[in-house]
C-alpha cells in the first residue's frame, strides 16, 4: 500500500447496551474490532450470514451510530461528530430496503433534491431542477415521473431513486447496504450492472454489502467475509471465492448455486451445525468454533489472529 | 417479422390456432408502442388518493352531507326564525301565558286570534316548552353549544396532547419513561368520577365578573373544557408519542440523517406530514367524545348553566314530561344521536381512507 486508500476502517467497534434485565445491561458486540481498507473507484464486498453485523458496519462507518471505538479515515483524516457534516458530501450510502427508505409524502423530486438542499448546491430553481433530471438520467429514470410519489413505483426503479439521492452530492464513497436483495433476481441483474456503470462513468468506491456470495464476486475486487461482527478472511475476488481457507468461508461457498450438473456432483456441500450462537453470549475465542468440524482446543481459549496468506488474502483461523 | 412460419398447434391444446390467422395479421409491437406500456397509471398524491377514497365510501359521504345540514340549520335558523332561546312568547307585547307544551306546528289561542286578524307568526316547528319558549330555537341553539364545546375541547386535547406526545416520542429514553408513567397515572383514574368532582369544584372557584366575556360563556363550559383538557389529552398523547417512535424507526429518517439534513428539517419534512393523518383522525373521533361527555354532564345537571340550553340539558328537562311530551325528549336526543353518529362515522372513513398501514 503505497498511496492512502480512501475509506480506511481502524479497529471499529460498535457494542448496543441491552437490557437483559430490571437493572442489568449488557453489551451486544454487534461489531467487534473490524479492520479494512477501500481505495479509489475500488468495491470491497462484505459477506455474512443475517444479523453478522453488516448493516452496522456500514452504518457505524457514516457515524449514523457513534463507534463504540476505532478510527474511520477518509482520505486520511479521521472522521469525527465535528466534521461529519462536510464528510456527508464524500461519503453517502443506499440503504437495504427500497420501501422503507423513501419517504412516501414525498416526489421523486424532492428525495433526490434534499441533499442538494441541505448542502445548498444550486443557486437557482431551476439550476435544482436541471441536477435532478441529470440524476434521474444517470439511473434510468424517466424524467417524466419527477413530480410522483414513491409509493407508486416498484422495487428497482425506488432502489434507483434511493441511488440518485445518494449521487446528488456526489460522492466518492458508497455504502451500498444489500442494495438488491430485497428485489426480484431479475431486477437484481439490471441494478447491479447499472452500480458498476455508475462507477465507471463516476469512478465511485463502494462498500458493497450482500449475503449473497455470487453478486459479490461479481461486482467486487476485493471480498471481506464477517461472522459475528469479526472480519474472519478477506482477500481479491478470485482468492476468497476459489482458495477459501476459512471453514466458514468454505461452508459459504459449498452453499452457493452453481449451474454446473458436473460441478455440483463433484462436490461436497458442507453443512454447518448448531444454531448461530447468541450475540449476548458469544464463545470464548473463536465465535465459528461452536459450529466448526475443525475445532481443536486452542480456539477456545483466544480469538485468532488474521494472518496473511500471502498475496495480501488474510484469514483468521488456528487451524487452516 | 422474419418468422413467418407459425407454430402447429397441438391437438389437444388449448392454446389458439395460429395457423388459422395469416401472418400478417401480426406485426411487431415496436419501439414506441411498447414504451407506452411502460407509462404509469395516473399520478396520485397521497391527499388526492385519500379524498378519492373518503368519497367513495356511502357512510362518510352520508355522513358528511348530514353534519352539512346540522351545520347550515345551526347557522341560519336563528336568523330566519324570529324567537330567541330564552325569549318568553308573547303576542303584540301580552305575555302568551297558553303557549305553554304547544305540540309541534300548533298555536296558542292568543296566536291564533292575532293570525286570525291578518297577522303573521312564525309556526313553531317543535312546538314550545314548559316556559312558553319555542322549542326549535331552543334545540338548535343547544346544538350550536354542544358543537362549540366539542370542537374547542378537540382543539384542547389535541395541542396538550400533541406537545407532550411529540416531545416524549421524540427524545426517547428517560425522558419518555418519566413522561409516560405520569400519563399512566392520569390514565388510570376513574374518568368520569373525576370529571364529576372537578365540574363542582370548578363551580366554586372559577368566579368571573359579570359582563365580562369568559362570564357570558358561564363557568361550567369553562369548567368543562378544563376538565376535558386534564383528562383526555392523555389518549392524545399516547397515540402521537407511538406514532413518532414508528415513523422515527423508518429508514427514511436515518436516509435523512446520512443526508446530513438538522434535526428541526427532519421533524419538519419527514415525521410530521407522516403523522399527520393519524392526528386528523383521531380529532375527527375525539369531536363525538366530547359531545357525548358533556351532554351527558348537562344531563345531571354539571354542564352548561340554565337558560343556556345544550342537548343534554333539554334532554335533561324533557324527562320531567316525557309521558305527556314524548316528542320533545326526541328532538335533543336525535340530534345527539345525528352528531355523533355521522362524527364517528365520517372518523372511520376517514381512517379507512387515509391509515397508509391499511394501504396495500
Ligand atoms: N440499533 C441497534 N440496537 C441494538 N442492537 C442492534 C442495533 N442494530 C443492530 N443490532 C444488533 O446487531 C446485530 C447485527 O445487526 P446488523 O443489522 O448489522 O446485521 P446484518 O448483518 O446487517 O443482518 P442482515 O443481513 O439481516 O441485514 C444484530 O444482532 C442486531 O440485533
Ligand atoms: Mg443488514
Amino acid at each position: 500500500m503505497s498511496k492512502t486508500p480512501l475509506v480506511e476502517v481502524k479497529n471499529l467497534k460498535q457494542y448496543f447496551p441491552i437490557k437483559t434485565g430490571l437493572f442489568k445491561t449488557e453489551m451486544l458486540k454487534a461489531v467487534d474490532d473490524v479492520s479494512f481498507y477501500i481505495n479509489e473507484g475500488e468495491t470491497l464486498g462484505l459477506v455474512g450470514e443475517s444479523g453478522c453485523g453488516k448493516t452496522t458496519v456500514g452504518r457505524t462507518l457514516l457515524h449514523l451510530y457513534e463507534p463504540t471505538a476505532g478510527e474511520i479515515l477518509y482520505e486520511g483524516t479521521p472522521v469525527t461528530e465535528k466534521n461529519i457534516f462536510s464528510m456527508r458530501k464524500k461519503m453517502q450510502m443506499v440503504f437495504q430496503d427500497p420501501y422503507s427508505s423513501l419517504d412516501p409524502r414525498m416526489t421523486v423530486e424532492d428525495i433526490i433534491g434534499e441533499p442538494l438542499d441541505v448542502h445548498k448546491l444550486y443557486s437557482s430553481r431551476g439550476e435544482r431542477r436541471e441536477k435532478i433530471l441529470h440524476l434521474m438520467e444517470l439511473v434510468g429514470l424517466n424524467a417524466e415521473h419527477a413530480t410522483r410519489y414513491a409509493h407508486e413505483f416498484s422495487g428497482g426503479q425506488r432502489q434507483r431513486i434511493g441511488i440518485a439521492r445518494a449521487l446528488a452530492v456526489d460522492p466518492k464513497f458508497i455504502v451500498c447496504d444489500e442494495p438488491v436483495s430485497a428485489l426480484d433476481v431479475s431486477i437484481q441483474a439490471q441494478v447491479i450492472n447499472m452500480f458498476e456503470e455508475l462507477q465507471e462513468k463516476l469512478g465511485v468506491a463502494y462498500l458493497f454489502i450482500a449475503h449473497d456470495l455470487l453478486v459479490v464476486h461479481h461486482i467486487s475486487k476485493r471480498i471481506a467475509v464477517m461472522y459475528m461482527g469479526k472480519i474472519v478472511e478477506t482477500g481479491t475476488a478470485d482468492d476468497v471465492n476459489y482458495n477459501s481457507i476459512h471453514p466458514y468461508t468454505c461452508s459459504l461457498m459449498s452453499a452457493v448455486p452453481i449451474p454446473d450438473p458436473d460441478y455440483i456432483r463433484g462436490r461436497k456441500r458442507i453443512v454447518l451445525e448448531g444454531d448461530v450462537p447468541s450475540p449476548l453470549h458469544m464463545p470464548s475465542g473463536c465465535p465459528f468454533r461452536t459450529r466448526c468440524n475443525h475445532a481443536c482446543e486452542k480456539c477456545a481459549e483466544a480469538m485468532p489472529p488474521l494472518t496473511d496468506r500471502g498475496n495480501g488474502h488474510m484469514v483468521a483461523c488456528w487451524v487452516k | 417479422m422474419g418468422n413467418d412460419k407459425m407454430p402447429k398447434k397441438n391437438p389437444l391444446s388449448a392454446q389458439i390456432n395460429l395457423s388459422k390467422f395469416n401472418s400478417f395479421m401480426f406485426e411487431k409491437a415496436s419501439d414506441e408502442e411498447k414504451r407506452q406500456q411502460d407509462v404509469m397509471s395516473e399520478s396520485t398524491t397521497f391527499f388526492k388518493d385519500g379524498m378519492r377514497k373518503l368519497f367513495k365510501n356511502p357512510l362518510a359521504v352520508g355522513s358528511i352531507v348530514v353534519l352539512g345540514l346540522i351545520l347550515i340549520t345551526i347557522i341560519v335558523a336563528p336568523m330566519i326564525v324570529p324567537y330567541h332561546y330564552e325569549e318568553i312568547l308573547s303576542v303584540d307585547g301580552v305575555r302568551d301565558k297558553g303557549a305553554k307544551n304547544l305540540a309541534p306546528f300548533t298555536y296558542s289561542k292568543l296566536e291564533q286570534q292575532y293570525i286570525d286578524n291578518g297577522g303573521y307568526r312564525f309556526p313553531h316547528i317543535f312546538g314550545t316548552d314548559e316556559q312558553c319558549r319555542d322549542y326549535f330555537v331552543r334545540v338548535v341553539y343547544g346544538t350550536r353549544v354542544s358543537l362549540i364545546v366539542g370542537f374547542f375541547a378537540s382543539i384542547i386535547v389535541l395541542f396538550l396532547g400533541m406537545l407532550y406526545g411529540s416531545i416524549s416520542g421524540y427524545l426517547g429514553g428517560k425522558v419518555d419513561l418519566i413522561m409516560m408513567r405520569i400519563v399512566d397515572v392520569i390514565y388510570s383514574l376513574p374518568d368520569m368520577l373525576i370529571i364529576i368532582l372537578l365540574s363542582v369544584v370548578l363551580q366554586t372557584i372559577l368566579n368571573f365578573s359579570p359582563g365580562s366575556l369568559l362570564a357570558s360563556l358561564g363557568t361550567n363550559m369553562i369548567s368543562l373544557f378544563i376538565v376535558f383538557g386534564l383528562l383526555y389529552w392523555v389518549g392524545m398523547a399516547r397515540l402521537i408519542r407511538g406514532q413518532i417512535l414508528s415513523i422515527k424507526q423508518n429508514e427514511y429518517i436515518l436516509a435523512a440523517k446520512s443526508i446530513g439534513a438538522p434535526t428541526g428539517m427532519i421533524i419538519k419534512r419527514h415525521i410530521l406530514p407522516n403523522c399527520l393523518s393519524v392526528i386528523i383522525i383521531s380529532t375527527a373521533l375525539q369531536i363525538p367524545s366530547a359531545i357525548f361527555t358533556e351532554s351527558y354532564l348537562s344531563f345531571v345537571g354539571l354542564g352548561v348553566q340554565a337558560p343556556m340550553p345544550s342537548l343534554g340539558s333539554l334532554a335533561n328537562a324533557a324527562r320531567g314530561g316525557l309521558q305527556s311530551y314524548p316528542y320533545k325528549l326526541m328532538f335533543p336526543a336525535l340530534a345527539i344521536c345525528l352528531i355523533v353518529l355521522s362524527f364517528n362515522l365520517l372518523g372511520d372513513g376517514l381512517r379507512d381512507a387515509f391509515d397508509p398501514k391499511l394501504k396495500k
